[in-house]
């Protein structure tokens, strides 16, 4: 590895803008003759939409004009689509309620826009949106899955009887039958996977300009995958065909999969900017984020374990019910599905498992993916069972886990996951190790001499990453590939340009794909710029979400490196008078292997663009192009740790520990993958103990700002002691695995395992607030 | 926010003359209570007159067994002034745990009581320490200043120019920060008065909001330690329940605050 | 509608405002600096921090008009030049930020903490003194790293001077 080449600790080369002041997101942007856009939002959960008066607002000083939902479903703008088909154990297609980007008749989520005010100032347009009257007729409202299952519940569509989307199941039922009737011991447990809203520091925003003459649009949007946008606004949403429409993802302030979707509010401004001939803006405050981003989580499942006399696992039995709030976003259908359920292994060797999931309408935001989708739930499901059962059985944790861990790869699991490759009792002693499992009882007492209740909980969790062979997830009912593509411009003058479908939103893309290059060819990263974003200047990308940049959205930058250094090294050979298989590629010269000649890049390049001596038939220019798709999900894995200490009189948790050992295969750049995981584990310690998106029973949300909405705080959340164990991933040339996700699949296991096992009472929800623990310290929960 | 004139108030008379021309004006000192109240359009004020600058109204004074804090001081000047740490530490605590940094720098004491929060830190404060509120009007005892949930004894137009504080033998505050506001999920401030006496007072616990504890004032009387709360039992009935806090939870939080509020105070 | 004097990154202006406009809408959507972000509307999230007289504020909480007669500085205003102020190398050294939302009011913020606490800053001080800076990316760990980077680096800054 070079200095800045691949595992190299590289500072970012994006951060100078952002640190002073000069990062541009979509907010900071401003257009000529711009207006603004204030949504008008039900106040209730369930209602009719009887009528809209807005005339007092529109003869409102600054007042453009006034749109509701009426009109654009008459201007034929397409309802909101789920991508991924998930069809019932009886085969039947899933049940989707139409959702349109305003609604026009029934609202069916607190926060659900029924018109927009068009205004000359954000101020004015805010001011007009109170003089808009709304009449409605209130319906009864089911908040929770309980109250939408129970027969004669309120239902929200038409198209769902009973609420239900879908009665889904993966597995070998008979075979888990089978196994639990000849287990020496069954461990169950129910479990709550609460609510997350995913809080992107950035509020989601849009801007849409459109070009009467040349009947063409542009969007800047706070997006993680702007092609994806266009190619859904263009061929479901009937916004424009693609060649009309540009999608520009700048800045963007954080995702964590909620800026993956499109949502009504860039649908209406760009069908706005077109009423009413004028750019128009819209930001999101963060009340809006709370009542319209897609929230994460929301399970409620039931598991047990199967046991044999030796403590090994037979089986796993699981049912779980999701809840999708009032209407299916995006990718929602696959998150408690494909994501969830074939995650179900986990570590483990299990010869059957057998998992249900039911997905519920609650009139509440819609639920997609959040940093994790799906794999958090399954991880936080099966962590916390195997930590009950090694209480009751009355093993060590971590004995039992290893005992069970699977040891030869590849590995087929019984929920469709082919396991490549892993190193579980690697990442299982480094973790150890690192924390002084063994010297734990002694510290524990030490602590309980001085009146403290000290705990140690273990998370040992996988996830499939690098979403996804695009043939498989095609046949799982996915509605796009899941490739990437990348192009690689190098200039006359050697400098280089790197377009990437990937988006980078904080994941320092602008570094981690400049070492490549820099590996590669002995470049500095200086020399090279990652161009990304844009879908004008990007042929064609699915984004980045699901840990997938460096798997999949390098490995296609690699690919088209390896044609740009074929042609490169042909146009070297003819220029040097050599055999192109003597040339090598060092410190940015092209070589005569065993000789001292040699040319370096910037001549390659000019000759190239020149084309006054290229070998015979050659075409000018070096540039290349490459889709890559993945033969297989990459499966990082690793263990966590967390020791902390129960404050008695007042169920306060603090942190003493928490060590990650984690296996991301090869790092490109490990200051940023140990930034990556420091990220999520604050994530999932922050979905234990802090945060939940709570509706009242009248779905009413009570945390629709951070006044109610816990979001972890520096002093909430330790420092931490990480450390990787490698094994390289067998399925791209790089052998990177993703490392976006899992400190937030595999933290908040650890923290309840630490907590449950401090106060001595293995029932406890998430998140587990001081009240919770006190609770269940003193035994009246 | 909903459009409003902005005045700048040189002195409480101009002030007190600003507020009487407007139609429906409000007082704003550092504006952290009802700027963000402005933002939710929860209040629409015709005029804003800022009094945050009025040199009268800014400053500690420690004279003999009196601290007196100006209405318009902020809680950073006041957690840092010498004579408050000197004279009373428990409030210069009080304000290090009251809302964060930059909020500090700009969060008034006459802002914080004007207001009257049930989570606010400083109306505890007020009550346990006897406290008397001075106006451009009058003077009021912090018992009949605090009148229920965002209501106090003040009328339409008057300033809180001063608080004035008796110096007492011991204080001390505890706090349990709500998880997600930062503001008091319940905060308890004990006072033993050079009198003798004892005083309890807890925020963010009750309905009503700020409270005084009788039981644990009569044990604290008796014997001045942390172990003397220990028989105690505070009701939950009346308390405020929410996703943060239940209120038998916050019963509990009542007597664990007061006890380390007295192990603060020594 | 008022005209606003003030003294900006060393700079004097004056903006005729609505008198309802916030400090930071004075500053993004008047003066163009876009460096000064938005993230919650109940002041706590922090990324709004800038400097007034010295003290770090959130501009979000503080009328345009209130500021008259102050001096403001904001993240576009510390690096001298192309020279980095201490605490923006820090950051950048230290991996502090990702999305880079937060990252002016932090930065904003982590002066003003070093600046009240000198060197005398250990790992709790800092977790609690960025109590009032949201951060969704970084987790804080490198964060905190960054604060106490910069702190001994401005101490040295300090004694060089």
């Amino acid at each position: 590895m070079g200095m800045e080449g691949i595992g190299a600790s590289v500072v970012r080369k994006e951060d100078k803008r952002f640190i002073t002041g000069k990062g541009r997101y979509v907010d900071d942007i401003k257009l000529l003759g711009m207006t603004y856009a204030h949504f008008i939002r039900s106040p209730h959960a369930h209602a009719k939409v009887k009528s809209i008066d807005s005339s007092a607002a529109e003869a409102m000083p600054g007042v453009v004009a006034v749109l509701t939902g009426r009109q654009i479903v008459d201007d034929k703008v397409g309802n909101l689509i789920c991508g991924w088909a998930v069809t019932s154990k009886d085969g039947s297609p899933m049940r989707m309620g139409a959702w349109p980007a305003m609604a026009p008749e029934t609202v069916r989520f607190v926060g659900q826009a029924v018109a927009v005010v068009i205004a000359e100032s954000k101020n004015l347009a805010r001011d007009a949106a109170e003089a808009v009257v709304v009449e409605y007729e209130e319906l009864p409202a089911v908040a929770d899955m309980p109250s939408a299952l129970k027969p004669g519940a309120p239902q929200l569509h038409p198209e769902a009887p009973g609420n239900v989307v879908y009665d889904w199941h993966i597995g070998d039922e008979a075979a888990v039958n089978a196994a639990f009737s000849k287990a020496a011991n069954v461990v169950s447990l129910e479990l709550t996977n609460n609510r997350l809203a995913p809080n992107a520091m950035e509020p989601r925003a849009a801007i849409a300009d459109y070009d009467a003459a040349e009947e063409h649009f542009t969007l800047y949007t706070t997006s993680q995958n702007p092609h994806v946008a266009r190619l859904v606004l263009s061929a479901f949403y009937n916004i424009a065909p693609e060649h009309k429409l540009r999608v520009i993802a700048p800045d963007v302030g954080g995702g964590f999969g909620s800026k993956i979707f499109i949502y009504p509010e860039e649908m209406v401004a760009l069908w706005a900017s077109k009423k009413v001939g004028r750019p128009v803006k819209w930001t999101g405050d963060r009340t809006e984020a709370f009542l319209t981003d897609a929230h994460g989580r929301d399970h409620i499942s039931k598991a047990e374990m199967a046991f044999d006399a030796d403590n090994k696992i037979l089986g796993l039995r699981v049912k779980t019910h999701a809840n999708f709030g009032a209407y299916m976003s995006l990718f929602s259908s696959s998150v408690p599905t494909y994501l969830y359920a074939t995650l179900l292994s986990g570590q483990y060797n299990i010869p059957a498992i057998y998992a249900e999931v039911m997905g519920v309408y609650t009139n509440t935001t819609p639920v997609d993916a959040y940093r994790g989708a799906g794999r958090p739930e399954a991880s936080y499901l099966l962590e916390r069972l195997v930590e009950t059962a090694a209480r009751q059985l009355k093993v060590d944790p971590a004995e039992l886990r290893r005992k069970n861990f699977i040891t030869q790869f590849p590995h087929q699991t019984p929920v469709i996951m082919a396991y490549d490759t892993g190193d579980f009792n690697a990442s299982l002693d480094a973790a150890m190790k690192a924390i002084d499992y063994a010297g734990f009882p002694a510290r524990k007492a030490a602590a309980k001499a001085q009146g403290k209740l000290r705990g140690i909980g273990l998370s040992c969790y996988i996830e499939a990453c690098g979403i996804a062979p695009s043939k498989a997830v095609g046949s799982l009912g996915a509605g796009v590939g899941l490739w990437e593509s990348a192009e690689i411009r190098v200039n006359p003058v050697g400098t280089i340009e790197v377009l990437t479908g990937s988006h980078s939103h904080g994941q320092g893309h602008e570094t981690t794909f400049c070492q490549l290059i820099a590996e590669r060819l002995g470049v500095p990263i200086s020399q090279v710029s990652i161009v990304h974003g844009d879908t004008d200047k990007v042929q064609f990308g699915m984004g980045t979400y699901g840990s997938r940049s460096a798997a999949v959205g390098l490995t296609a930058i690699l690919k088209a490196m390896e044609k740009v250094e074929a042609k490169a090294k042909k146009i070297a050979a003819h220029a040097l008078e050599a055999s192109e298989g003597d040339i090598i590629i060092e410190n940015g010269e092209f070589k005569v292997t065993g000789t001292d000649k040699s040319i370096a890049l910037p001549m390659v390049a000019l000759a190239a663009y020149t084309a006054h001596n290229l070998p015979d038939g050659m075409e000018p220019g070096l540039k290349e192009s490459a889709f890559y798709d993945p033969t297989n999900f990459t499966f990082p894995a690793g263990t966590y740790i967390c020791e902390l200490e129960v404050d008695q009189a007042t169920g306060k948790t603090s942190f003493v520990n928490f060590v990650a050992a984690d296996d991301f295969g090869r790092l490109i750049n490990p200051m940023i993958v140990e930034g990556q995981v420091h990220g999520g584990l604050v994530q999932g310690i922050g979905q234990a103990l802090l945060e939940h998106a709570v509706y009242d029973s009248n779905g009413q949300p009570v945390t629709a700002s951070f006044m109610d909405y816990a979001m972890p705080r520096a002093d909430d959340v330790p420092s931490f002691k990480l450390s990787h164990t490698t094994t390289l991933c067998p399925g791209n040339p790089l052998g990177v695995k993703g490392c976006g996700e899992a400190g937030a699949i595999g933290a908040s296991a650890a923290v309840i395992n630490a907590i449950t096992d401090a106060i001595g009472n293995n029932k406890l929800e998430m998140p587990a607030t001081p009240d919770r623990v006190w609770h269940a310290i003193h035994g009246n929960a | 926010m909903y459009q409003t004139t902005y005045h700048r108030a040189s002195s409480v008379d101009e002030a007190a003359a600003l507020f009487a021309k407007g139609s429906e004006a409000k007082f704003l000192a550092g504006g952290h209570t009802l700027l963000p109240v402005m933002k939710q359009r929860l209040a629409s004020p015709s005029d804003v007159i800022d009094i945050g600058k009025i040199k009268d109204l800014i400053g500690v004074q420690l004279s003999g067994d009196t601290l007196v804090i100006k209405a318009a001081t902020t809680y950073y000047d006041i957690m840092t002034n010498a004579d408050v740490q000197k004279a009373i530490p428990a409030i210069s605590y009080l304000t290090s745990v009251l809302g964060d940094p930059a909020v500090r720098h700009r969060g008034t004491i006459g802002g914080s009581i004007a207001n009257n929060d049930p989570a606010a830190d400083f109306p505890a404060a007020l009550i346990s320490l006897g406290a008397t509120v001075k106006t451009n009007k009058r003077a009021i005892t912090a018992d009949d200043f605090f009148k229920g949930l965002f209501t106090t004894a003040l009328e339409d137009g008057e300033i809180i120019t001063e608080v004035a504080f008796p110096v007492p033998e011991k204080a001390g505050y505890a706090k349990m920060r709500h998880p997600a506001s930062r503001f008091a999920l319940t905060g308890v401030f004990v006072t033993k008065t050079k009198g003798g006496d004892v005083r309890v007072a807890a925020t963010g616990a009750s309905q009503s909001g700020v409270m005084r504890v009788p039981a644990i004032e009569a044990a604290l009387k008796s014997n001045w330690s942390a172990s003397a709360i220990d028989g105690v039992t505070v009701s939950a009935s009346g308390l405020l329940s929410d996703i943060h806090g239940s209120s038998d939870y916050r019963a509990n939080l009542v007597k664990v605050m007061a006890q380390r509020a007295v192990q603060a105070a020594g | 509608m008022s005209t606003v004097k003030l003294t900006v990154n060393g700079k004097a202006v004056s903006v005729e405002v609505e008198d309802r406009t916030l400090l930071v809408h004075l500053l993004r959507d008047h003066l163009n600096l876009t460096g000064t972000h938005v993230g919650c509307d109940t002041s706590q999230c922090g990324a709004c921090v800038v400097h007034i007289d010295g003290r770090s504020v959130k501009s979000c909480t503080v009328l345009a008009a209130q500021a008259a007669g102050a001096n403001v500085t904001t993240i576009e205003g510390i690096a001298k030049g192309d020279e980095l102020h201490p605490m923006q190398a820090a950051f950048r050294d230290n991996h502090g930020l990702q999305c880079g939302y937060c990252t002016p009011g932090m930065i904003m913020s982590a002066i003003d903490i070093v600046h009240r606490h000198g060197g005398e800053l250990d790992e709790a001080t800092v977790r609690e003194e960025l109590e009032g800076n949201i951060c969704r990316c970084t987790g804080y760990h490198n964060i905190v790293k960054a604060v106490l980077d910069a702190a001994g680096r401005m101490k040295v800054a300090q004694a060089a001077e």
